[in-house]
């Protein structure tokens, strides 16, 4: 019932900051040049709020959620 | 209330406030500089710069309130906002203006950053390299004997030799990033054009 | 079936549909505006509609010509929808330098490229039809007289140069290029079927795809059927290069094999091809000649249709040489906005390199990085390279690991064979 939501990053706008993989490694590690990788899927509720969090600290806004499936 | 009491406190939360705001100057330079690591990760540079500009806020917030009801100085709630009106020292105090309504528009932009353009964002956020000196030069002005007091100056150095070093030290570094020289380098070989234009 | 048809016909009444596989190329006429009306006659008098254009599409199975193979009709299905004003974009930028095809149709039939044009604007109800052609080519050159020669009919039609460069020929790319100069892609967020040109919706269709729409406006879906298979009707241009005696542009019908296709270059189907342009596959022509060059057949078989290029290395030639410089120009041809790809091209491009020298350790280095560099740029630029890398991998540890094996205890194998073209002609 409650509405699925997924991580997606704007590969453009993506800044190779990092500190979404700080905020969220569980769902979030960097690729050799520090950029994003995103676990797929729906995230999952526990770690809803800390997905709002990371989302919040990107510097340009690159990661956001989006309504999943 | 005391009212020596109220303006004391008027003055000291200036002081805080002032340090405060030198702290989330520093902190947000060292956030666009890519500081941090090892002992303060980045995250935790970004989350201390947004908590400690709330606390500053707070601080400000009573330093104004007790500015206002002091009965010694004449500031009106206006003056807050309307610079250079006021019957106290309308100069220092209008610069005091200036930096509520940048920081204002630089609360607000930020809080509802996802709905306005990086554009409009940045160029309001960037108005802090302003704000910052006017706030250091309020103090000051305003300052009147604790002004040119021997803690009252070592405290200013210190605050401007922070942000100098900051400045110095990240921001201006920050072109070096390896992702800042690939962009740079990716616009020079897809240089824009002006449209429409065909042969 | 021949190459080139330059031969006229016995009998042919003024405006017969085409017979065989000379429909878009290969009619032996002028590319002016009366001879194309001689030999085709006008397009039917009252527009057609956006549902009967979708049933023609769908009837025949028409997929994008331009590498992707979208089907041209929930294309058009999707942008009729929108009930405002759409702006057409016709891609005649032709970005792969392996692939002629589209240089080919503009050159030799300009109007048709335009009727299928028209017949798509008038049933989508585009406000603007902008076709678009790298700066400097022949192609530009040809729509441009064409449109001359339309006069006031194609008022709401411009031919629009766009810079040279791999990636500005990309769908986003146009529409970004259009709106800001900035030749580069735009992302995959905002999609260009809901807010293009002037944020208006807009629809990107390759100059071949276009073509074919021109003659089943006229002749309809039953004729377009009459010639190909029955899984892919019609007819397709297919470039063929390299170390063949008659490198060129043929036109086949849907279904005919790879073999026929590289008999028809005037050579044997042997050695390795790049199927699909630089972002395609690998393939040993002899192992894979009774394959028809469909989609689903070449699916089937581990390839990709793409720009429908097949560009043969031949004797002596080094698939791990060739992919070196393939990768090298993908690499230098990224737009340099997104991380995984401004640095990951590059790096698997030197890995490639430095396989070929004969570093062992890069083979472990490529199969870790192809899977993170897939899938997150901004566009499919990097997903082609890597797929083509992918497939080179697939070569070097299967049917060349003896080859492979070779370089890891020499280095560079002496290049005898020919070249992946990487130069545009024409340009």
């Amino acid at each position: 019932m409650a509405k699925q939501l997924a991580l997606i990053v704007d590969p453009i706008g993506c800044r190779a900051h990092g500190l979404c993989a700080q905020e969220l490694p569980e769902a979030i590690v960097l690729d050799e040049w520090g950029y994003p990788i995103l676990a797929a899927g729906p995230i999952p509720p526990h770690l809803l709020r800390r997905a709002k969090t990371a989302a919040a600290a990107c510097p340009v806004l690159a990661l956001k959620l989006t309504r999943a499936g | 209330m005391n009212s020596t009491l109220i303006w004391y406190i008027s003055r000291a939360t200036g002081v805080v406030a002032m340090l405060l705001f030198t702290a989330v100057m520093v902190l947000g330079m060292a956030t666009a500089g890519r500081a941090g690591g090892g002992a303060l990760p980045r995250a935790g540079v970004l989350r201390l710069h947004r908590y400690v500009s709330l606390l500053a806020t707070a601080f400000i917030t009573v330093h104004i309130a007790t500015a206002i009801l002091d009965t010694y100085v004449n500031i009106r709630l206006i003056d807050v906002f309307v610079p250079f009106g006021a019957g106290y020292s309308p100069f220092w105090v209008g610069l005091a203006a200036i930096v509520v309504d940048l920081m204002l528009a630089i609360g607000i932009t930020s809080a509802l950053r996802r709905h306005l353009s990086e554009f409009a964002w940045r160029a309001v956020h960037l108005s802090a390299y302003a704000l910052w000196p006017m706030a250091v030069l309020h103090g000051w002005g305003t300052g009147g004997g604790d002004a040119s007091a021997t803690w009252m100056i070592a405290i200013d150095i210190a605050c401007i030799a922070a942000v100098t070093v900051a400045a110095i030290g990240w921001r201006l570094r920050a072109r070096t990033h390896p992702d800042t020289a690939a962009r740079l380098e990716g616009d020079l070989r897809h240089a824009r054009e002006t449209i429409g234009a065909h042969s | 079936m021949t190459m080139i048809d330059t031969t006229r016909p016995a009998v042919r009444t003024a405006t017969a549909a085409p017979i065989g596989a000379a429909r878009l190329i290969g009619a032996g006429t002028g590319p002016d505006l009366q001879s194309h009306l001689a030999r085709l006659g006008p397009l039917p008098t009252g527009p057609l509609r956006a549902a009967a254009l979708i049933t023609m599409t769908e009837a025949v199975g028409l997929a994008g010509r331009g590498g992707g193979g979208f089907p041209t009709s929930r294309k058009i299905a999707g942008i009729a929808a929108s009930r405002r004003s759409s702006v057409l974009v016709i891609n005649a930028c032709e970005g792969d330098p392996t692939a002629m095809k589209d240089a080919m149709v503009i050159g030799r039939s300009p109007h048709l490229v335009l009727d299928g044009a028209i017949t798509v604007a008038q049933a989508i109800g585009a406000g603007r039809v902008v076709l678009a052609s790298h700066r400097g080519s022949d192609s530009a050159r040809f729509l441009a007289d064409a449109l001359l020669e339309r006069g006031s009919a194609a008022k709401r039609m411009k031919v629009v140069t766009v810079p040279a460069r791999f990636v500005a020929s990309e769908a986003s790319s146009l529409v970004n290029y259009l709106n800001n100069g900035d030749a580069r892609p735009s992302g995959r967020l905002a999609p260009i079927w809901e807010s293009g040109v002037d944020a208006r919706p807009t629809m990107v269709l390759n100059a071949e795809t276009v073509s074919h729409i021109g003659l089943l406006a006229r002749f309809g879906a039953d004729w377009f059927r009459s010639v190909g298979s029955i899984d892919e009707p019609g007819t397709a241009l297919v470039t063929v290069n390299g170390a063949v005696r008659r490198p060129g542009v043929v036109e086949v019908a849907n279904g005919t094999s790879i073999g026929d296709i590289l008999r028809l270059a005037g050579s044997a189907p042997a050695g390795w091809a790049l199927i699909g342009g630089l972002a395609g596959r690998w393939a040993d022509l002899a192992t894979i000649a009774d394959v028809p060059f469909t989609t689903a057949a070449l699916r089937s078989n581990g390839l990709t249709k793409g720009v429908a290029s097949i560009s043969v290395i031949g004797e002596g030639g080094c698939v791990l040489n060739q992919a070196a410089r393939v990768l090298d120009y993908l690499a230098a041809a990224s737009a340099g906005q997104c991380g995984p790809c401004m640095f990951g091209l590059p790096a698997i491009a030197a890995d490639m390199r430095a396989l070929m020298k004969g570093d062992s350790a890069a083979l472990d280095r490529l199969r870790r990085r192809l899977p993170v560099v897939k899938g997150r740029g901004g566009c499919a630029h990097p997903d082609g390279a890597v797929a083509f890398a992918a497939s080179t991998l697939g070569v070097l540890t299967g049917p060349e690991s003896g080859h492979l094996r070779r370089h890891l205890a020499a280095g560079p194998c002496p290049e005898r064979g020919s070249d992946i073209p990487l130069v545009k002609v024409g340009h």
